[in-house]
């Protein structure tokens, strides 16, 4: 009941806007175009679609909304004799378009309209324009701010009666931002004033390009603008303008800095342990996070198979899974191989090398040479707008709360456990660990596999932001050195800072140069960095290392 | 022994002077003979397949391996080429580009392959193509490319850009493609995307369109990290209907459609086009926030045509029988129609020429026709070596289908040689005479 109340005024003020803008020899709007104009969105082509969503924004009526957003969603539904229907989220029942309950279709007959991108852009503008109506305002908000995205001089009069209605302040803001956008092309230059303050104050980057069409000068050199003042104002809108826009830019950048640093972060932290803490050159490091990657995969085939419903949660069991086995096969390899070769820097290297070889034919052998494929899970896909054009993915913020989590985590580890004691008495000075009755063969068993299980870690968030190969680990081995040399070996805090810090110049360089020189000039830049200070940023102080 | 059936009487008085000698001769003859004849019989023809099966093309090219094979089994079960089986050699150049010239010159050398069907990237093609033109061997290469080449060794079955990228970018200006007036041009750092940018430079100069309304933007081969570019193309797009053009080759496209979807990039506001994207490729990720991008190609799994309905179910019966890995969620995608369509034509050209020799093959395979999945039979082009190829632009949809919305009414020769850069422009891919020459401005004899 509450609906029809509030909808019966818009059809009389919107007979009254027909009336005035068509002339009146038009007849009035009526159930009967309505009707016939649902009918045209079920049409076969994608033209004809069209005209009946334009011909629904010319009706102006709210009761085509749940039609229209079935149509956007690919919910609706046509049978032979035209009569469309909408279908619910399961798909399973089907109710008329102008409501009312589900009713016994043959579902064999229906079809559903296909729709492209301009129908889609129609969709989107009359979807708006109709929601003006609702009563919830956070809807009317979206709705108005979705128009504001491109100023339509035929919505004017829509807009006006929207705000002169509106109570809601935000949505009235918004809405004052559209009007103010058409109120630019009006005839009174004090009005062109007011319109330019109206969108400065709205921070809305996207209608800089209005601003600058002002500035801009005709063929002959005459200012477009006429008025010197609304230039001069436009110009100042324009520069504070700029200056959000550069901070924005910046934001942006150091937002996705530190993600890209996370991620390095999480790559080179296992390195960090096995070659910062136990200085061996472990080759095989990009293959642990491979590993780590290839059980998150196993894991979320089991999901698949057997617990469907719980499969949002899979890397719930795949995080401990990932870290459990690349923890056991980092144990097997110290065992069986590397404790042969401590103090032979060479020969580590080539036997890990080796190891990196075998790990690889394996996987290839189990798995296959092409890449698998790891989905995310429904919460980790999307992302939140934070500032005008600067988006948050989730996936990528889980990432640097993980990664957080995992640094914090090891150095919980190596600062407050019996065994992180033992590992820095191990890495410190061996002899006198020994001395003291610390059974150094098993610490480093222990520092190997807990260094290989934190890459394992490093798997489970990669595999979420890229492609799951055999070769996976090859593209990070590189910047896992990168990082933990220019962070200074040993230090785990140095790790944190060279990740973080290379990030974020990759970043910042990436707009200037181009992700290809960006690339280059990161290298350059620590290898001038190691030039002058071999011992990275962190170097470690006292008796130990040398030795 | 019975050499005397086989003596001529008019050799009578010689045979009886060196009967004995001549039998023997005769014998050891007839013998090498029918022995030749017999191996023959057995003797299979070799072609070779040059696909990467691992390294980041292997996304993209391993069903191209699975297709020539399943067009090689459908040949052999219906009685062979010239009563011959034909032997599949399958390499793995491992998506490492100078590999790639290796294992041609095994194919050719070692392995004495009639053909060659391979590659996808135009780098790993420009590093076969000089060891295909020393050794005149002959390669089907099944990838839209960038143009400007045409080899005597080489027959081209993927779209030239004037049967994929132009139209897709006359489409983009359109009314119906979103009437974009600003365009970003993103593509992996090698030669087909510099390339083709480089067309499409100067044919979006010759419709009006400024420089500071292009933004050209390269990555490395397997780059994972897409959000500035991401966010740069949002910041580019402000102010002007924009599109963008993107030629991203391999897994890289995976990062870049998980970041378009997750920053929230509607087709509806900045369309992506792209030549390299395909169903295969797709295969995997969650299409659903990717619906209203695009795709041009000259084939789509979603053709409507019976051809297509049985290419599909003959590929789907393959993955079936052979158990290959993806099972039922197999794709067919354009490469591989451009694959099928490429041996059905050496084998029509085989059996007119009535031999596997290159040279005469060659003469043969210029103006073979053959009845393609998308409805048209498709000709090759006696002169400069590529097919006559329907252009299609589609949708993607939420299946990871595409859905068709604008197509050309029939087959369109492709150009080997842009006309819109001024150096190519003259240039002349005719292999016929009096030209016979793939870069010439003016007939040879």
């Amino acid at each position: 009941m509450q609906m029809i109340v509030e909808i019966l005024p818009w059809r009389w003020a919107l007979g009254f806007i027909l009336g005035a803008a068509l002339g009146m020899w038009m007849a009035p709007a009526g159930a009967s175009d309505l009707q016939s104009a649902l009918a045209g969105l079920g049409a076969k082509r994608r033209s004809d679609i069209k005209q009946a969503v334009v011909a629904l924004g010319t009706l102006n009526d709210p009761a085509a909304l749940p039609a229209l957003e079935a149509l956007r969603d690919r919910r609706l539904r046509v049978d032979e004799t035209g009569h469309i229907y909408i279908s619910s989220e399961a798909g399973d029942t089907f109710s008329p378009a102008l409501g009312g309950g589900p009713v016994a279709v043959d579902v064999g007959q229906l079809r559903t309209p296909r729709i492209n991108n301009v129908v889609r852009r129609s969709l989107r503008v009359v979807i708006a324009q109709l929601q003006l109506h609702s009563s919830h305002a956070g809807v009317r908000l979206a709705a108005a701010q979705e128009l504001n995205k491109q100023p339509r001089p035929t919505l004017l009069a829509d807009l006006r009666i929207a705000f002169d209605k509106e109570n809601d302040p935000a949505v009235r803001n918004a809405l004052a931002v559209g009007l103010a956008q058409m109120q630019l092309q009006s005839e009174d230059a004090q009005e062109r004033l007011a319109a330019i303050a109206m969108i400065r104050d709205s921070g809305n980057l996207g209608l800089k390009s209005q601003l600058e069409a002002l500035l801009a000068k005709n063929e002959d050199g005459s200012f477009v603008e006429a008025e010197a003042a609304v230039r001069e104002a436009a110009g100042n809108a324009l520069e504070s303008f700029e200056r959000t826009q550069f901070l924005i830019n910046t934001a942006g950048n150091v937002f996705y800095g530190m993600s890209l640093g996370s991620v390095l972060l999480l790559a080179a932290l296992g390195l960090g342990i096995t070659f910062g803490l136990m200085g061996v050159i472990n080759m095989a490091h990009g293959e642990m996070l491979m590993l780590g990657a290839y059980a998150t995969y196993v894991v979320q085939g089991f999901f698949l198979e057997s617990l469907p419903n719980f499969f949002d949660w899979y890397l719930v069991v795949a995080i401990p899974a990932a870290f459990g086995v690349c923890l056991l096969v980092g144990m097997i390899l110290e065992r069986g191989i590397i404790r042969f070769l401590y103090g032979r820097p060479l020969e580590t290297l080539l036997a890990t090398w080796g190891i990196s070889l075998v790990l690889i034919q394996t996987v290839r052998l189990l798995f296959g040479a092409q890449n698998v494929q790891v989905a995310n899970p429904a919460w980790l896909s999307g992302g939140i707008e934070v500032l005008y054009g600067v988006v948050l993915p989730y996936s990528r913020i889980a990432i640097i709360v993980f990664v957080a989590l995992v640094v914090g985590l090891v150095w919980i580890i190596l600062q407050w456990t019996r065994l992180g004691l033992q590992v820095r008495a191990v890495t410190q000075n061996r002899p006198m660990a020994a001395c003291m009755g610390i059974s150094a063969a098993r610490v480093d068993m222990w520092t190997f596999g807990l260094g290989s299980g934190i890459a394992g870690l490093g798997g489970v968030a990669l595999s979420q932001i890229g492609n799951v190969g055999p070769e996976l680990g090859r593209l990070y081995i590189v910047d896992s050195f990168m990082v933990v040399v220019l962070g200074g070996v040993g230090s785990i805090v140095g790790t944190v800072v060279g990740a973080l810090g290379l990030g974020l110049v990759n970043k910042l360089l990436e707009p200037i140069s181009g992700a290809v020189l960006g690339k280059i000039g990161v290298l350059i830049f620590v290898v001038l960095f190691i030039q002058r200070r071999p011992q990275g940023l962190f170097a470690l102080k006292g008796r130990m290392a040398e030795g | 022994m019975g050499a005397g059936l086989y003596t001529p009487s008019f050799f009578g008085s010689l045979w009886r002077t060196h009967s004995r000698s001549a039998a023997i001769v005769l014998g050891t003859l007839i013998y090498a003979l029918t022995a030749a004849a017999a191996v023959r019989a057995a003797d299979p023809i070799k072609v070779g397949i040059l696909h990467s099966l691992s390294g980041t093309m292997a996304i993209s090219e391993t069903s191209l391996k699975d297709v020539a094979l399943m067009t090689i089994e459908e040949i052999n079960d219906n009685g062979g080429l010239l009563g011959r089986k034909i032997e599949p050699v399958v390499v793995d150049p491992a998506s490492d580009w100078p590999l790639f010239a290796e294992k041609a010159r095994g194919l050719i050398q070692q392995e004495k392959v009639a053909v060659v069907f391979g590659c996808w990237t135009s780098v790993s093609r420009k590093s076969v193509l000089p060891v295909f033109e020393e050794l005149n061997g002959l390669l089907f290469y099944p990838v839209q490319y960038e143009g400007e080449e045409s080899s005597y060794n080489v027959f081209y079955t993927g779209a030239a850009p004037n049967q994929q990228a132009i139209p897709a970018v006359e489409y983009l200006m359109s009314e119906d493609g979103g009437g974009a007036e600003r365009f970003v041009l993103l593509g992996t750092d090698y030669v087909y995307p510099r390339t083709t940018n480089k067309i499409l430079n100067y044919f979006l100069e010759s419709k009006g369109v400024a420089k500071k309304d292009i933004m050209e933007l390269y990555t490395p081969f397997g780059h994972s990290d897409y959000q500035t570019i991401v966010a740069d193309i949002k910041k580019f797009a402000a102010g002007k209907p924009t599109a963008v053009v993107s030629t991203i080759n391999g897994d890289s496209n995976v990062p870049f459609y998980k970041e378009l979807a997750n920053q929230g990039l509607k087709a509806e506001d900045i369309p992506v086009i792209a030549f390299s994207v395909g169903e295969e490729e797709l295969r995997g990720i969650d299409t659903k926030p990717l619906v209203g991008h695009l795709a041009a190609w000259n084939y789509f799994m979603s053709v409507d045509t019976p051809e297509n309905k049985e290419f599909v179910a003959k590929w789907n019966a393959y993955v079936k029988k052979h158990n290959l890995p993806g099972g039922a969620k197999r794709v067919t995608n354009d490469p591989m129609e451009a694959t099928y369509i490429g041996i059905k034509m050496w084998a029509q050209a085989v059996e007119q020429a009535g031999t596997t020799d290159v040279d005469a093959v060659r003469q043969a395979v210029g103006g073979q026709v053959v009845r393609a999945p998308s409805g048209f039979d498709i000709t090759m082009d006696a002169k400069n070596h590529h097919l006559h190829k329907p252009v299609l632009i589609a949708e993607v949809q939420a299946d990871g289908q595409f859905d068709i919305v604008w197509n050309t009414e029939g087959p369109v020769r492709a150009q080997a040689w842009s006309p819109f850069i001024p150096d190519s422009a003259k240039k002349v891919a005719d292999w016929t005479y009096p030209w016979v020459c793939g870069n010439c401005t003016e007939p040879r004899f």
